[in-house]
């Protein structure tokens, strides 16, 4: 299978450098963490927490029982912050895989047919490129509700802009390939064509793009969760600091708003240098600059 | 080289018309029934009635359409749900607020990041390198409210160094006019932002600009630039860089625009009484004009931003008009 190929292309490209190798287990640590975390999660995230005289614990510091404290509810950070990886790693994966193969899938058509669909789907791209991304999922998210699906279906509809733009290019040059006419000759149909000889050539530039759009949907999840449109049912790490901000006590707790900061940044940090680390792989000319 | 100006700026009216039309659309037929929420069915009907005639949401849906784009040629943007004053009246400070805190921050972030990414580049391969890209990179990563939490609570609560939010000191400047832009208070206030927007930005010019100048290792105009005998420092700034700055300036107005829609998050943080804080407020009053209108001004200016840097690129590389 081209994509298991792909797939494992990806792996040795990045893992042949030190910081790709590094990126790569921390981002498998995340992973790992988004599976296991509620389960090993010592307290519920949401339970209020009291001492043992029966009072609550109301902003605690770090201690034995409470790894990373309370927060002014109570509630176990450590705990909420094992929660909160699930949601970052599902909105994350779901945007950047959602994202690039709809934007696949455009370039492919654009590029490989060009005349009117191809300056159709560019103007397309052209306005999406002008929507203002955080703005643009408030708007949606106040008017029709916050939910992990919204925010995941917002964010896709604006990012397969760019897979799209960078895979229509690749495929205008490939077009004009022997093998691609060679596979005409023999009388492949166009849809032969672009899925079978052409679609395993761009898929590797594909794959930059998810990582990209990956970093983007952490970030944003995180913003929208502080701006406290998040879907109220989710622990998330955006929401964490964002329960931290709105009680106007963190400036009190650090153990409270560090945590998932550093976290988020660990996170986006990893994914970042896989895709560093695979791009100069893929695409050698931009290790050389544009 | 007319023509194509011309149409690069019907393309930009387009995006914007479409963006008007989609807004608008959207408004009206998401799920939920947005009058619902400016006109509370607890009213009595009759209250309701006159409510929906003042908004115009008695008419059919074209016809309200039509006033609508009438209406933001004039640009009235209506009255805003939650003040009832016209929304446009509200808005032009806050724009020049998100300017205010937007662009300086971005300026300075691309010329330190030029600077800093030709010095690494021509330099190539030394620690400080590496350790400046995996900084700027995690700083990049980081969530900017955060660090801006972060900042606050070392800098202004820890040591005290900057007020912890807003433009200028509340009660200081009543009217608000245009006095407060020049005073030393608006200056403290704009510091410690200014700085966050600065540093959480300076990753993409810096790399940019690394790897731009790390091309230019082993050019011909590079090596014939040695050997008339100019000094190292005459050949990276004179030469190297100069030719380097091409994807610099024609990338800035496009993250001009997209600054001001990240802006969003930091005047939140930071209680700045920009287009983004303004949006997020409305949001949250159901002041469906404000957030129409506050959008729609932040999507001008993005367009305006890539609209610029494509007529930027335009002068700066003639090559690209003939495609």
């Amino acid at each position: 299978m081209a994509v298991m190929d792909i797939l494992r292309k990806f792996y040795q490209a990045t893992w042949a450098t030190t910081g790709g190798r590094i990126s790569l287990l921390v981002f498998g640590f995340c992973v790992i963490l988004a599976i296991v975390g509620p389960w090993i999660a010592p307290f519920d995230p949401m339970a209020r927490n009291y001492d043992a005289a029966g009072k609550l614990l109301r902003l605690a510091p770090p201690s034995s029982e409470h790894w990373l404290g309370t927060t002014v509810f109570g509630r176990d950070v450590f705990s909420q912050m094992l929660w909160g990886a699930r949601p970052a790693m599902i909105i994350g994966v779901l945007t950047a895989v959602g994202s690039v193969i709809i934007g696949l899938n455009f370039g492919l058509i654009a590029g490989y047919f060009g005349g009117r669909i191809d300056s159709l789907l560019m103007r397309i791209t052209d306005i999406l490129l002008g929507l203002p991304f955080l703005p643009f999922i408030i708007v949606v998210l106040s008017l029709s509700g916050r939910s992990i699906w919204t925010i995941v279906l917002a964010m896709v509809v604006v990012l397969w802009r760019s897979t799209a733009r960078i895979v229509r290019a690749e495929v205008m040059s490939l077009r004009e390939r022997q093998f691609v006419a060679a596979a005409r000759t023999t009388g492949a149909s166009d849809f032969d064509i672009l899925y079978r000889e052409i679609a395993p050539n761009v898929l590797p530039l594909a794959m930059t793009s998810i990582t990209f759009a990956l970093a983007w949907a952490i970030i944003t999840e995180a913003s929208i969760g502080f701006l406290g449109f998040g879907d109220p049912d989710v622990v998330s790490w955006g929401s964490i600091i964002y329960e931290a901000y709105a009680s106007q006590m963190m400036y009190r707790a650090p153990w409270w708003v560090v945590p998932p900061g550093v976290a988020i940044m660990v996170l986006v940090t990893s994914v970042y240098f896989i895709g560093r680390a695979y791009e100069d792989v893929v695409n050698p000319r931009l290790q050389e600059g544009r | 080289m007319s023509s194509f100006w011309l149409r690069r700026l019907w393309h930009s009216a387009l995006t914007l018309f479409t963006m008007l039309t989609l807004m608008f659309f959207m408004f009206r037929m998401l799920p939920g029934d947005p009058t619902a929420t400016v006109i509370s069915p607890a009213l009595y009907p009759k209250a309701q009635e006159a409510l929906k005639i003042q908004f115009g949401l008695d008419k059919p849906l074209w016809e309200q359409y039509l006033r609508y784009l009438g209406n933001l040629a004039t640009l009235d943007f209506g009255l805003s749900f939650h003040t009832g004053r016209p929304v446009a009246e509200e808005i032009g400070g806050r724009l020049l607020n998100t300017i205010l805190l937007v662009f300086p921050s971005m300026i300075a972030a691309y010329v330190l990041g030029s600077f800093v990414g030709a010095i690494l580049g021509w330099k190539r391969g030394s620690k400080t390198e590496a350790i400046l890209v995996f900084v700027s990179t995690a700083l990049q990563s980081a969530p900017v409210f955060w660090l801006s939490m972060i900042a606050i609570l070392f800098f202004s609560i820890k040591l005290d160094l900057f007020p912890v939010g807003h433009i200028v000191t509340p009660g200081m400047f009543p009217d608000e006019d245009w006095r407060m832009y020049f005073s030393l208070d608006f200056l403290h206030h704009l510091a410690l932002p200014f700085l966050i927007n600065t540093i959480y930005n300076f990753c993409f010019p810096f790399l940019l600009m690394r790897s731009s100048i790390l091309a230019t290792v082993g050019e011909e105009y590079i090596e014939l630039a040695r050997m008339k005998g100019l000094t190292e420092k005459a050949v990276l700034y004179r030469h190297a860089m100069r030719n380097s700055l091409l994807p610099i300036a024609t990338t800035l107005p496009m993250t001009l625009g997209w600054a001001v829609a990240g802006s969003v998050v930091i005047e939140t943080v930071f209680s700045w009484p920009g287009l983004g804080l303004l949006m997020v407020e409305a949001v949250g009053h159901s002041d469906f004009p404000m957030v129409q209108a506050a959008f729609l001004l932040i999507a001008a200016l993005t367009v305006a931003g890539t609209l610029m840097a494509d007529l930027l690129y335009s002068i700066l590389d003639p090559r690209i008009v003939n495609h």
